[in-house]
């Protein structure tokens, strides 16, 4: 592996308070604070106009494998991620067998050291099978090398049970990463309950189904002073409730997703599944209180919530269609039209990429400070390009945002050292 | 508008419809029922036409209406009900909607429990999709017949009050209704439970109220909602028996309506719940001739769909 110099970027590290033209020094595998000795063996990458971040991390994405390798696999998950500039991703347990016992978080560390493309992150599971009844074995899910605890894609309602997880999982200093659903509340609901749900005849999702165990995951991060992580924030509600916990300094946390802060419900007039996600699409007012959560640090990370799905288990009708879509490839392009609108500074916006979901999951990761791991993502702020789903890396084409238009773009993408995604 | 301008293949719902188009399946549709006056109810309007029912979520009225209608029109009909279909086996809607153009189907005409579903037929046809109710989203041709049946016996549509009562949320008949009549310049109100009349419905152009009696009183029309215990979750009202107290058109209620207020009913009714018995069958009850119409105006929708085929 040759040295690298990354040459005549504008260097954004937030965890170091760094944004100025400077170089990147990078040498087995490592930042280096200096150009390595002999110049003739160093690789120049030119990125004069480019901006040089740490390699973004995203904390939520599902990756399929093991048990749904005909929607993704770990192989085809971190290629999307490579090409959408992700140096890390965090996966969810919502596998088959489901990440609740060592032997599957062995598994997936297998594949994704063998596949060698980006650092993939497991989660394990709260509770055994998801069913939210008995705990997972999280001491040795944590032993096994698990970042973080969650159900996703599944909500614990028993909150006693959720208590104590959240109770036994300090003990470990393992965060807790929780899907805000009240199932009476969401029962059937496809879409938002609003306008649009009433106007489509489609069956209502009420924010309030995810506000409720917000509130509550408040109040047990309070009781327990431990860390809850809640994924995909949606509602503007709920951004409140956050904002008044943190102010109080409860150790709760925040995610927001770039569908939701890009997307509204009126997407869903043509009845396209692609749009058809948990949580669903809400209105401009939600969308904008994500944005002022954003900007404010209520919300702390950016994250895809990457869930492929066949295309013909997306292509039925409305109310059968799985919920999800793939993300990886377009999430940080849709992140830095936030950076353009000035809802962001691209400070901020690498922050929530970086620095906060290491920081959240105590990952050696998400900054250029010498000694670190050489995770690097080289962005074209200005590069004008069109989404097209059909090319995309992943095995699944459930993307909303095939055909648009977009500006910003991972140019290259390097891991421990080793460029594993360069746009040509 | 005539015959030539009319460029829909589709009728998946009202709200993409203007008041001219509707206007115009109106006209057509009293044109259309004359020839059920005849000895002879049937024209050649259709001839060597494929009309699929594709009947998913089961129906007798609407499905025996669609069948009259095309078969009056002379097209070829088929009948599909998704308990003897492939759909039990597993197959899409796709895949089963695709098979019936490969058979060279002409129109499908669709209920499902699922909106949206013909619009995504729609998008994956060629065929004409004619929509016979998806989910709670749109019954456009029971608004259209309803229209009818309100144009012919008062003669207009525009100004007239029209309340609608009963379960709205999980109705399509409400929302086409609501969008047919607020095109077609009607005053609407809804009433019904708190729990199944939200107020997100003003954003639609309507009055919603939970006065019953306030309800009824200005309205020229009452159109009554059957309760849908297939669609609703437990918790949304606490028994038939408080529904038909509360809400339900008794004697008592009726005889506090304009003395020529028409009372309209989709079908199928639950006597003695939305509906007394002696209301359902009185002189101002259209309930049956809407039945008559519907046949007139979904001859009118399917020759207008399916001639440019």
């Amino acid at each position: 592996m040759k040295p690298l110099q990354i040459k005549g970027g504008r260097v954004i590290d937030p965890a170091n308070e760094i944004d100025e033209a400077r170089d990147v020094f990078v040498c087995d595998g490592k930042i280096a604070a200096a150009p390595s000795a002999s110049d003739d063996e160093v690789e120049v990458i030119d990125a004069r106009g480019k901006i040089v971040v740490p390699g973004l991390i995203d904390m939520h994405a599902h990756l399929r494998e093991p048990g749904r390798s005909d929607q993704e696999t770990i192989e085809t998950g971190a290629r999307c991620a490579a090409r959408g500039g992700l140096t890390s991703v965090v996966c969810m347990p919502n596998t088959s067998p489901t990440a609740d016992n060592t032997s599957t978080i062995a598994f997936i560390k297998q594949r994704a050291a063998a596949v060698g493309c980006v650092n993939v992150f497991p989660t394990g599971a709260i509770t055994k099978g998801l069913k939210g009844e008995e705990l997972a074995p999280i001491g040795s899910l944590k032993r096994a090398g698990v970042v973080a605890i969650t159900d996703d894609g599944s909500c614990i309602q028993n909150n006693d049970l959720m208590r104590h997880a959240v109770e036994y999982a300090k003990m470990f200093e393992l965060p807790v990463l929780d899907h805000c659903q009240d199932y009476n509340l969401t029962a059937n609901g496809v879409a938002h309950e609003g306008y649009w749900s009433a106007a489509l005849g489609l069956r209502g999702w009420p924010a309030v189904g995810e506000n409720v165990i917000i509130a509550r995951n408040i109040l047990l991060a309070e009781l327990t002073d431990w860390c809850i992580h809640c994924q995909h924030v949606s509602s503007a509600r709920s951004v409140e409730l956050i904002r008044e916990a943190k102010q109080r300094g409860v150790r709760i946390s925040a995610e927001a997703a770039p569908h939701h802060f890009t997307l509204t419900d009126e997407y869903l007039k043509n009845y396209d599944s692609n749009f058809k996600m948990n949580p669903p699409l809400l209105t401009a007012h939600d969308r904008d209180a994500l944005l002022a959560g954003l900007a404010d640090g209520t919300i702390d990370c950016i994250a895809g919530d990457h869930a492929p799905h066949c295309t013909h288990e997306k292509e039925v009708e409305f109310d059968m269609a799985p919920f999800g879509i793939i993300g990886l490839e377009t999430e940080l392009s849709l992140a830095m039209e936030l950076a353009r609108k000035k809802v962001l500074t691209l400070p901020q916006l690498v922050e929530k990429f970086t620095v906060n979901p290491a920081r959240l999951l105590q990952l050696d990761k998400g900054t250029l400070s010498p000694g670190a791991d050489a995770d690097i993502t080289i962005i074209d702020p200005e590069q004008q390009w069109t989404y097209d789903v059909g090319q995309s890396a992943s095995k699944s084409r459930n993307s909303p945002f095939h055909g648009w238009e977009l500006r910003g773009k991972a140019v290259m993408t390097i891991v421990d050292g080793k460029i594993v995604w360069r746009d040509e | 508008m005539t015959a030539t301008t009319w460029t829909r293949k589709d009728l998946l719902g009202i709200q993409d419809l203007t008041a001219e188009e509707i206007t115009f399946v109106l006209d057509t549709a009293a044109a259309f029922k004359q020839v059920g006056k005849r000895t002879i109810k049937k024209v050649p309007s259709l001839r060597g036409k494929t009309l699929v029912n594709l009947f998913i979520e089961p129906s007798t009225r609407t499905r025996t209406s669609f069948e009259l209608a095309a078969k009056r029109l002379s097209a070829d009909v088929i009948n599909i009900a998704a308990s003897a279909s492939s759909i039990t086996k597993g197959e899409t809607l796709k895949d089963t909607a695709l098979n019936l153009e490969a058979l060279h189907a002409d129109i499908i005409v669709i209920r499902h429990s699922a909106a949206g579903a013909p619009h995504f037929l729609a998008k994956h046809l060629k065929a004409s999709v004619i929509n016979a109710g998806d989910g709670a989203h749109e019954h456009p041709t029971q608004a259209l017949l309803d229209a009818f049946t309100i144009r012919e016996k008062k003669g207009h549509i525009a100004g007239l009050n029209v309340t609608i009562l009963g379960d709205i949320l999980y109705s399509r008949v409400a929302r086409s209704n609501i969008w047919l009549l607020t095109k077609l310049g009607a005053r609407v109100t809804l009433a019904g439970p708190s729990t199944l009349v939200p107020r997100v419905f003003e954003q639609f152009g309507c009055r919603v109220t939970y006065d019953i009696e306030e309800a009824i009183r200005d309205a020229d029309v009452i159109n009554l909602l059957r309760i849908q215990h297939e669609r609703q979750c437990k918790t949304m009202f606490p028994s038939i028996g408080e529904y038909a107290a509360m809400f339900g058109l008794n004697k008592e209620r009726f005889a506090r309506t304009k003395p020529d207020a028409l009372i309209m009913h989709p079908g199928p009714i639950n006597r003695g719940v939305e509906i007394d018995s002696e209301v359902a069958d009185c002189s101002r009850s259209v309930i049956l001739e809407q039945v008559t119409n519907g046949l007139a105006v979904r001859m009118a929708v399917l020759f207008l769909c399916a001639r440019g085929l």
